[in-house]
């Protein structure tokens, strides 16, 4: 009507341009499985695989001794305790094991924490195997609470054979509520 | 609506325009007047944009935190590049696209003219969207304008209208493209043959048939982040089988199309005024075309050259390394005919020809950077730092942005009527082209030593060239004061701007009066026109 000329082709054209755009939508999605196909076919990133590696259970080593020490740390004086249960213990790699450390709110309010854990030597950081952590998740503390909070962990057993001591370092940072930060 | 009117009538400018501003900028379906309101609108989000570059820049001006808290520059950097690509640089092309292509194919609209409007009329209301949740609790998104999850679904109450907004001008551009093509496939005048266009008219069509091809990629992409937030799936949830790092994937087959988006109708720009300020024809017309072609073809196969670091088989870089140098070479055969349609020719240095010898160097420092950064190994040691930003900068600031400027220098005399004040002219551009390079070059050196992008604190040994680079910001933008005033001035009045405007132009848009009446071609010009203004003349 704007002009003159037939209507239809341009109606025609652009109906089949919008078919294509919502073939390119429906390809967006059909990448996700076509990734997966792609990836178990190529090895690159078989993701049965992943699971079929994570439930193989470990053949504990009772020959080998690694000492595992603790090391508590806070950014800033005063408003925290933390430390370790015990400084050390002493494991077979293939074996679970549980180390607690013990925190103490003294910040005068209800607050949440959060620990970051670091490992030396660093490169060791791929076979210490946390099974559970008090780091994985915002610690909340009510006013003056002390607890002990747990920590299990398996040491793999293909660690470097010139490794017999690894250490395990938290940082407790007061992080206020946890999504209330913006 | 315009069948009444018959051809223009002198230089009586608005002849047969609406005289209520609501029908004239509103309920409009002229691509003149839409082209316009696309361009205003662009203007003013590279402001805001800008704007927001300016609070970056400030806050990198020296070690420490100055002005802004950490969070609230994550938003600056994140909306600063959505306002710069989604609302400055595509809706500025589309608004080119507009005004250019029906009056270089001989058209007298847009194909679709209520579909072109209502397209235009979605962007405001997007970017009220996304620029509202600047003010409300949580700020704006923060997680980088890629969006990663999961970094991004931990924001706050604006990823929703992060989202809605990007669809909403996803959809714009999509409509926007297809009004394109069926303009150029459906309304060429009898006797504009495809090789007889123009090439903006060129590298436009192909850079819409990117955007119909991959901005739903992006829209579905989005869609699956709020799903994952919202709706319990997880596309990208590891903890339920799914995996942030094929978020990149999609996000990467969208994101490297998106900057030959940004960049191709520049290489048709920049195809214009060499010619016409060179007084030769383009050298290599055809050649022209078919590398446009295939760096539309080959910017489908690259997407994972952003994703070196995370973990891919050695044969995936290995093919993401050579299909992204593969890119050199239609570039070259780019650059090189543009320096062969300069060589031997009667050049001018008219404002239009400034901007577009610039952008063929600067554009062609990026394209260099952008080699580098295809190196695989070497990628690993620029990845997330200044180099990256460097690059990309250059490419997008002199290469883009200077090609839509020098369109506009072009073009401005052809839609105003007017002449503009030369002098005023240069020194926009000379004011803009040092400041450029003050801005970004230092910041090559920046990412070579090792600074990350995307942190509002730095190392001190960082300082001097942050400082460096934040002066030449500062000038930079304070350079385009100097653009705005010059617009301002030739739309308000001027010397009178003759036809053809300059002298060695060719194409159908110059045998239109200046001012380009309202309506124009409602009468197809004559093949022997076509082909005299052809770029090839045959």
């Amino acid at each position: 009507m704007e002009q003159a000329g037939p209507k239809s082709p341009h109606r025609r054209l652009a109906l089949t341009l919008s078919a294509i755009a919502l073939g390119a939508f429906a390809f967006g999605f059909a990448l996700i499985p076509f990734y997966d196909v792609l990836c178990t076919w190529t090895g690159a990133g078989d993701k049965r695989a992943f699971r079929k590696t994570e439930q193989v259970l470990e053949r504990p080593d009772d020959q080998r001794m690694v000492t595992v020490e603790f090391l508590a740390e806070l950014p800033t004086v005063g408003s925290w305790q933390f430390k370790p249960v015990v400084h050390s213990i002493t494991v077979h790699p293939g074996r679970l094991y549980e180390a607690k450390f013990v925190a103490h709110n003294l910040t005068g309010r209800d607050t949440w924490g959060q620990a970051v854990p670091e490992i030396a030597p660093s490169k060791v950081a791929a076979y210490f195997r946390k099974t559970e952590c008090f780091c994985f998740t915002p610690q909340h503390f009510k006013q003056d609470e002390q607890r002990e909070m747990p920590v299990r962990f398996i040491v793999d057993p293909a660690l470097p054979t010139n490794v017999d001591r690894i250490t395990l370092a938290y940082t407790f940072y007061d992080t206020q509520a946890p999504s209330a930060k913006r | 609506m315009g069948n009444a009117h018959s051809a223009h009538a002198g230089h009586d400018d608005h002849h047969g325009a609406p005289s209520s501003i609501w029908a004239r900028w509103v309920t409009t379906t002229n691509h003149k007047d839409i082209g316009t309101m696309y361009l205003v609108f662009a203007g003013a989000m590279f402001l805001i944009g800008g704007l927001m570059a300016m609070v970056i820049r400030a806050e990198l001006f020296k070690p420490g935190l100055q002005f802004v808290d950490p969070a609230f520059f994550n938003s600056m950097t994140t909306v600063h590049a959505l306002a710069m690509i989604f609302g400055g640089m595509m809706p500025a092309w589309t608004g080119l696209a507009n005004w250019m292509i029906p009056m270089q194919v001989g058209a007298p609209d847009m194909a679709l003219p209520r579909l072109n409007n209502f397209s235009f009329w979605i962007l405001p209301f997007a970017w009220l969207i996304l620029v509202a949740t600047l003010f409300m609790p949580g700020g704006a998104p923060a997680g980088g304008w890629t969006l990663y999850p999961p970094l991004v679904l931990q924001g706050g109450d604006s990823l929703p209208m992060a989202i809605f907004a990007v669809h909403l001008m996803g959809a714009s551009s999509i409509m926007g493209a297809i009004n394109v093509i069926v303009t150029i496939m459906n309304m060429r005048a009898p006797g504009m043959t495809l090789l007889r266009m123009p090439l903006f008219c060129w590298t436009w069509l192909i850079t819409a048939y990117l955007l119909i091809l991959v901005m739903p990629v992006l829209a579905g992409a989005v869609t699956m982040l709020l799903t994952d937030h919202f709706f319990g799936t997880s596309f990208f949830n590891a903890a339920g089988g799914g995996d942030p790092v094929m978020f990149q994937h999609i996000f990467w087959f969208f994101g490297h199309p998106e900057v030959y988006i940004l960049i191709l109708p520049s290489f048709g720009v920049v195809s214009e005024i060499l010619p016409t300020f060179s007084r030769k024809p383009l050298f290599g017309y055809e050649s022209m075309v078919y590398a446009t072609a295939s760096i539309g073809f080959l910017s489908f196969i690259v997407w994972a050259h952003h994703m070196f670091t995370t973990g891919m088989p050695l044969a995936g870089e290995l093919f993401f390394m050579l299909t992204t140098m593969l890119i050199a070479v239609p570039t070259g055969v780019k650059v090189f005919n543009w320096s062969a349609t300069m060589w031997k020719g009667s050049i001018s240095f008219e404002p239009p020809m400034l901007w577009a010898v610039s952008f063929l160097f600067m554009f062609t420092i990026g394209g260099f950077s952008g080699l580098m950064l295809a190196i695989a190994p070497a990628d690993f040691q620029y990845h997330d730092t200044y180099f990256v930003v460097a690059h990309f900068h250059y490419v997008l600031v002199p290469g883009a942005l200077f090609a839509i400027i020098g369109a506009v220098y072009y073009w401005l005399p052809k839609w105003s009527g007017h002449m503009y004040n030369m002098s005023l002219a240069k020194w926009h551009f000379w004011l803009s082209t040092i400041f450029v390079n003050v801005l970004f070059f230092p910041q090559h050196f920046l990412g070579l030593a090792g600074m990350p992008r995307r942190i509002p604190d730095y190392s001190t040994q960082f300082a001097d060239w942050n400082m460096v680079s934040s002066i030449g910001a500062f000038g930079f933008a304070l350079s385009q004061v100097l653009f705005l005033v010059l617009i301002w001035k030739t739309v308000k009045g001027g010397a009178k701007a003759t036809d053809q405007v300059w002298e060695g132009a060719r194409g159908l848009e110059w045998n239109l009066p200046s001012p380009a009446p309202y309506h124009t071609w409602e009468k197809a010009p004559a093949e022997a026109a076509i082909i005299q203004a052809s770029p090839t003349g045959h």
